[in-house]
């Protein structure tokens, strides 16, 4: 141990400043950058869920439209009979 | 006024192959007609050599800068002013001038070379002749190398022929002028050739012009360096051929590699 | 010989794989990474010259040096997915270059951190600070790069060639800035010099360094794993893997 009490640790022979000012901004870089990629891989994934959804929904949507069609052409076909 | 013979002619044999062929387009532009005639002789006759083919992309790449005249122009007049900014803002003291001239004038330099270098590409990008020069049966590496060579000509060549002119303005070292020079001759091809690089990767990009200088700059630092260092010796009278010797190895090196390099990106561009 | 390698081509084996990996890595560099910092600021002895501001040589060297690598790395990436189209290797690249931007802003922080008391200002033209500055832009300019095009893997494409122009020129970069140092101000004496590090200093920087090189491996494994997914957001394991997610 090179230090005798905490805040002679804080202090670090007058360049405590500096020490921590270096020590903390590699904190913080590497933290948000951490929190950041693992935030990432979650956000992906509900994007690709948003994007299934979506193209879910269209093909219902088209499914619907072509049994609608149908229909139609089914009371079509009855009426010209 | 040569070249414009020379467009002319061109153009009057284009007329003759339009003519013979069945082309029912009534306008065509001057521009896409000058490519028509580049990809009928490249499709034409397959063993064009490369000599050939070097030259008639030169000779095209002139005779549309030649009838876009600011386009010379306006890089130039940037130059000069960039230059006349420095003592306004510094001070008008021949001493400190004279000492900070090497390093103004090649800076000047960088930046025009960059504002111009967005034409390199950009308009055979967007008519799509472009996309023919690639689908060309000649190697990329000749097209390019050819491009490249017309955009220093048109851009590099006048930056070095005022440049004197502006080392008067700053009081730059009587002993430099050779040096300024010399490493203006071999160091604007050398950002010609790094800054295609750059072109060809944003060519298909937007907004691809502040981009382009956040690529292209940083690898025009070496040049910058062993320029300004010469026209520095010089000033004191002391030999700077060995500057001079790295910067000319910049220049092969480049020379040699930037056009793979340019073909490479171009092809991710155009896709 | 290469036939191991071959699974791992496939973006769901790689995929698995690096989940896998990612909590050993995790536990080892949090490991390392406590332990040499601890070691570096409570108990490494401080330097008969700098004192205790040396403390700041712990984080800065390895994060200098790792800048360099990761370009190294990002690189050789580059080649082999330009060369061999390995589209993972395009993957692998876009994940390091901002671990890579991160590291060397890092390096620049604690470079003018260090500088400060050393040499009574935040900031001097060193030889090593500036090529430090110039590969930070370079990074900047790739990730730019990957951002400017919509398309991934033709960002990847172009942003590998801008990384094989880049590597070229890193060491004529580093060899003129140095030179040009030396031209400029061949008078002050590098004090970032190598010093002959004692070996209870030595110990403390091993570790550190070992930490924060298995940290950069956790954090490109994330985003390696995140390039991935949105790569191959079409294909069906993905798909399966989203539902069995978010149910």
């Amino acid at each position: 141990m090179q230090f005798n009490s905490f805040s002679d640790f804080i202090n670090m022979g007058g360049y405590g400043f500096y020490v921590w000012l270096s020590f903390g901004a590699t904190a913080l870089i590497l933290t948000f950058l951490l929190i950041s990629s693992k935030a990432g891989h979650q956000q992906i994934i509900n994007q690709i869920a948003k994007r299934k959804q979506r193209e879910d929904k269209l093909r219902q949507a088209r499914e619907l439209r072509k049994q609608q069609n149908e229909q139609q052409n089914k009371a079509l076909n009855e009426v010209t009979e | 006024m040569t070249l414009k013979a020379q467009s002319a002619q061109k153009t009057e044999t284009l007329a003759e192959n339009i003519d013979s062929s069945v082309v029912k387009a009534t306008v065509i532009d001057s521009t896409t007609v000058e490519n028509t005639v580049v990809d009928n002789n490249a499709q034409s006759s397959q063993q064009l050599s490369y000599r050939h083919a070097f030259m008639l992309v030169l000779k095209r790449d002139l005779t549309i800068a030649m009838r876009h005249k600011d386009d010379i122009i306006n890089p130039l007049l940037f130059f000069v002013i960039v230059i006349t900014l420095f003592p306004l803002g510094i001070g008008p003291e021949a001493e400190t001038l004279s000492r900070i001239a090497p390093g103004i004038i090649w800076v000047a330099a960088l930046l025009a070379t960059l504002l111009s270098l967005d034409r390199l590409f950009k308009s055979d990008h967007i008519d799509g002749s472009l996309e023919q020069m690639l689908l060309s049966p000649h190697p990329i590496f000749v097209l390019v190398l050819a491009k490249i060579f017309a955009h220093w000509l048109i851009t590099g060549l006048p930056l070095i022929l005022i440049a004197p002119l502006l080392a008067v303005l700053l009081h730059l070292d009587e002993n430099s002028y050779t040096a300024l020079f010399l490493t203006l001759l071999l160091g604007t091809p050398v950002l010609s050739l790094l800054g295609a690089v750059g072109v060809a990767l944003t060519v298909g990009i937007k907004k691809g012009g502040v981009l382009l200088s956040l690529l292209v700059l940083p690898l025009y630092i070496p040049v910058l360096i062993f320029a300004t260092s010469a026209i520095d010796t010089a000033a004191l009278g002391l030999p700077y051929s060995g500057q001079l010797a790295i910067i000319a190895a910049l220049f092969f090196g480049s020379l040699t590699l930037a056009p793979f390099a340019v073909g490479a990106a171009l092809k991710v561009s155009t896709n | 010989m290469w036939k191991w390698l071959h699974p791992y081509a496939n973006p769901e084996v790689s995929y698995h794989f690096t989940n896998k990996l990612l909590p050993w890595l995790s536990a080892l560099a949090a490991i390392f990474l406590g332990i040499g910092v601890v070691w570096a600021l409570l108990f490494a002895p401080a330097d008969y010259q700098q004192g205790h501001s040396f403390r700041i040589f712990y984080v800065h060297v390895p994060a200098a040096s790792l800048s360099m690598g990761i370009y190294f790395a990002m690189a050789i990436a580059a080649f082999s997915s330009l060369v061999w189209q390995l589209k993972l290797a395009d993957a692998s690249a876009a994940a390091m270059a901002p671990v890579g931007a991160a590291f060397t802003a890092i390096a620049l922080i604690t470079g003018a951190a260090w500088g400060k008391p050393m040499w009574g200002t935040w900031w001097i033209w060193d030889a090593r600070l500036t090529s430090e500055l110039i590969l930070l832009f370079l990074y900047l300019g790739v990730i730019a790069l990957h951002n400017a095009f919509e398309d991934k893997n033709l960002a990847g494409k172009a942003a590998g060639i801008l990384t094989l122009v880049g590597v070229i020129n890193i060491p004529i970069i580093k060899y003129s800035v140095d030179w040009w140092n030396t031209l400029h101000q061949g008078s002050t004496v590098s004090k970032l010099g190598k010093p002959s590090m004692s070996l209870d200093m030595l110990w403390p920087f091993i570790i550190c360094f070992i930490g924060f090189s298995l940290l950069v491996a956790v954090i490109i494994c994330l985003r390696f794993r995140n390039e991935i997914l949105a790569r191959n957001s079409i294909r069906p394991w993905v798909r399966e893997l989203v539902q069995k997610q978010n149910s």
